[in-house]
């Protein structure tokens, strides 16, 4: 019981670092390999406001949201568009995305570390145990595990119950033939890719609050967002929880039976499996 | 293929990209001085408070005196070359050799961190350069001191820094303050690794019963199973040779989860002011590696110069001798009145010089006293052991819980 809800608080927080590159990937196509990054921007946001301010790090949702929206739209429209108009197909388009989004990860990461120097950062908020049928957790874990399941949430209902979301899930289907249907292909993708954005940076503010950062760490969360993404299928944000909470759960297990050493391989133990077995992910398509 | 051959070609170029600037203040004929270390990466936060700041430092303090002293009666300035080395040992290399053969540094600093420094340590000699080593710690010093003539650590070896645990352990058990039970964990990289296994004889020699005993990789993400595990165990010390990122989370889980020891021990990052600054008064009666004589004048001075020209404190342990390293090599260039790296070498093997640390003298190319554990005591991290008898050391004392 204590590993089970360990790794679903763990779980909980892979998926939504996962949420934002899956959306990304999957409907804008663009495979951006900056995700971590932006996802340590947030976590910065929820540490200033924190230390300079003594309120809540979560305060800091309430702006990182909407600014992080607006970066990654016009990040989309400006250097990311002209590639997608040039790209030929899918695969030229990923190509040019990668390198895009990698030269754009480094940027980000020198800005960070302009602003805010190279050093640990990290500060005490709700560290005090909570007791959930019998043991003890964290308060800020517990709390990061609701508030992302909640965004996780709202995001599976905008997506499969708006009109929006049945746009997006057109797109992420088939580009051509969601223009076919006077679906705004670019809008949509460039909507989407925003909104992915602004969960991967709500994650990192929700990260802050438990785990010690620097400015360059975002890679870690990129690697792990991206195993997970096509564990999930890509595309599927169901496939994308349900491979983070896979995820979340083995690690704890092994970590906690077996050794916190064979965490790493137990989790590409996984993802091998995952591969072999069901090549397109767990809720993926097959390839169109 | 088509498609990773483009990236391979690509990747060098976005690498470059990340390079850092060289500074461009140009003055009469400065020596120049190489600088290869973490900006980022896994070790970037731990270079961000105990290298870099001394850098800048020690390149202040040396300057706004009008440089260091030649024999033909001339100052020259010092001008720092940086470059980040992405915490890759690879990159180290390459940059170490660029600044020898490209920027014809003078002299150049040596690496931040036990892996890369040992990395680098071929080509420094190679190159002819001297190595005034801090972050490296190693059991081969002996070896490598043997095998390099120009090589040189002073912040101590990890037995010794295990034995001084060791030692703590034993005083405190003999005062009747602690029983026999330890949890020892420690993260899988090459300084926890070396710590762990000379801390497991050396503990079961005294008498302790190892009752918890993990490892765990370097960026585990949650630490709470190791600290869950280490709870169950009962044990009445706690000992972790961790790195910064860890020593915060088990830290913050200690307090969660409310671990009842009586020894408290983390090791890197301990010593650093953003740890106090996260936990405030909770850590008191924590203890950690490393330790300074806080009380001392030089200590004190250095401290103050430290945060009026870097904007930040230094840490309690490796900070002072970072700098120390640094005056070693200025007073050496001094006393040699020159540039003349073999003659510079010589000088720091055969001189006494006045630093930081108070009085150093090299035997066999290293640093035989240093601090080897410290505790956290009202507000202020203190040396409670040490290899050679430092002045300022104090009694420890045990953890009286998390309040």
């Amino acid at each position: 019981m204590v590993i089970l809800l360990t790794g679903l608080f763990l779980g909980g927080i892979y998926a939504l670092i996962a949420m934002g590159l899956s959306l990304q990937y999957g409907v804008a196509r663009i495979m951006n390999l900056a995700s971590g990054e932006m996802l340590v921007a947030g976590a910065f946001a929820g540490f200033w406001v924190y230390t300079a301010f003594s309120v809540s790090p979560y305060v800091a949702l309430f702006f990182v949201v909407p600014l992080a929206f607006a970066f990654n739209w016009l990040i989309y429209n400006w250097l990311l568009l002209p590639l997608v108009r040039r790209a030929k197909n899918r695969g030229q388009l990923e190509v040019d995305s990668i390198l895009a989004t990698f030269g754009m990860s480094f940027v980000l990461v020198g800005v960070m570390l302009m602003a805010f120097g190279g050093s640990y950062f990290s500060y005490s908020w709700l560290a005090r145990p909570i007791e959930l049928l019998g043991s003890n957790y964290s308060q800020n874990r517990v709390l990061a595990f609701a508030v992302a399941a909640v965004i996780c949430g709202g995001l599976y209902l905008l997506i499969n119950r708006t009109r929006l979301g049945l746009s997006i899930r057109a797109v992420a289907v088939d580009p051509r033939a969601a223009g076919l249907v006077a679906i705004d292909v670019k809008k949509v993708a460039a909507l989407t890719f925003a909104l992915g954005g602004a969960v991967a940076a709500a994650g990192g503010t929700l990260l802050s609050t438990f785990l010690t950062f620097d400015a360059s760490i975002g890679v870690v969360f990129t690697i792990k967002a991206l195993v997970i993404v096509i564990m999930g299928g890509v595309g599927d944000i169901r496939g994308a929880i349900v491979a983070a909470l896979a995820l979340g759960l083995a690690e704890t297990l092994v970590a906690t039976l077996l050794d916190p050493g064979l965490t790493l391989a137990a989790a590409y133990l996984l993802f091998i499996l995952i591969l072999l077995f069901r090549p397109q992910g767990l809720f993926g398509r097959s390839a169109l | 293929m088509k498609r990773w051959l483009m990236i391979k070609k690509l990747l060098p170029l976005a690498l470059a990209g990340s390079m850092t600037f060289l500074s461009a203040a140009q003055a009469a004929e400065p020596i120049l001085i190489g600088a290869a270390a973490s900006k980022t990466g896994p070790m970037a936060g731990g270079a961000a408070v105990t290298y870099w700041p001394n850098v800048k430092l020690w390149e202040h303090e040396v300057n706004a005196r009008g440089g260091l002293q030649m024999a033909d009666g001339s100052k020259r300035p010092i001008r720092i070359i940086e470059y980040d080395d992405r915490t890759d040992p690879a990159e180290t290399i390459r940059a170490v050799q660029r600044l020898a053969t490209n920027d014809r540094a003078d002299f150049i600093l040596a690496p931040y961190s036990t892996g890369l420094a040992l990395a680098a340590a071929p080509i420094f000699d190679r190159y002819g350069y001297p190595m005034v080593n801090v972050s490296t710690i190693t059991d081969q010093t002996d070896t490598l001191s043997a095998r390099y003539e120009r090589i040189f650590f002073t912040l101590g070896k990890t037995s010794v820094l295990a034995a001084g645990v060791v030692d703590a352990l034993v005083q405190l058990r003999e005062a009747g303050e602690i029983g026999n039970r330890v949890a020892l964990v420690n993260v899988a990289d090459a300084f926890g690794i070396e710590l762990a296994q000379a801390a497991r004889p050396a503990l079961q020699e005294k008498g302790f019963e190892i009752v918890f005993n993990r490892s765990y990789p370097l960026g585990t993400q949650d630490l709470t199973p190791v600290m869950r595990g280490a709870a169950a165990a009962r044990p009445d010390a706690f000992v972790a040779f961790s790195y910064p990122p860890d020593t915060f989370a088990l830290t913050e889980l200690a307090q969660v989860e409310n671990l009842d020891v009586k020894v408290f021990y983390t090791a890197v990052g301990t010593p650093f002011p953003s740890y106090k600054g996260r936990f405030g008064d909770a850590i008191n009666g924590v203890m950690g590696v490393g330790g300074v004589n806080a009380d001392s004048d030089a200590f004190q001075a250095y401290q103050k110069r430290h945060q009026e020209v870097t904007g930040q404190a230094p840490d309690f342990w490796a900070s002072a001798v970072q700098y120390a390293s640094f005056q070693v090599l200025e007073q050496a260039i001094e006393g040699v009145g020159g540039v003349d790296r073999a003659a510079v070498t010589d000088y720091i093997k055969n001189n006494t010089f006045q630093t930081v640390m108070g009085e150093w003298r090299f035997e066999n190319q290293q640093i035989r006293s240093y601090w080897t554990v410290g505790q956290w005591q009202d507000g202020e991290f203190k040396g409670i052991a040490s290899e050679g008898n430092l002045p300022g050391a104090v009694a420890p004392t045990i953890k009286n819980g998390w309040k």
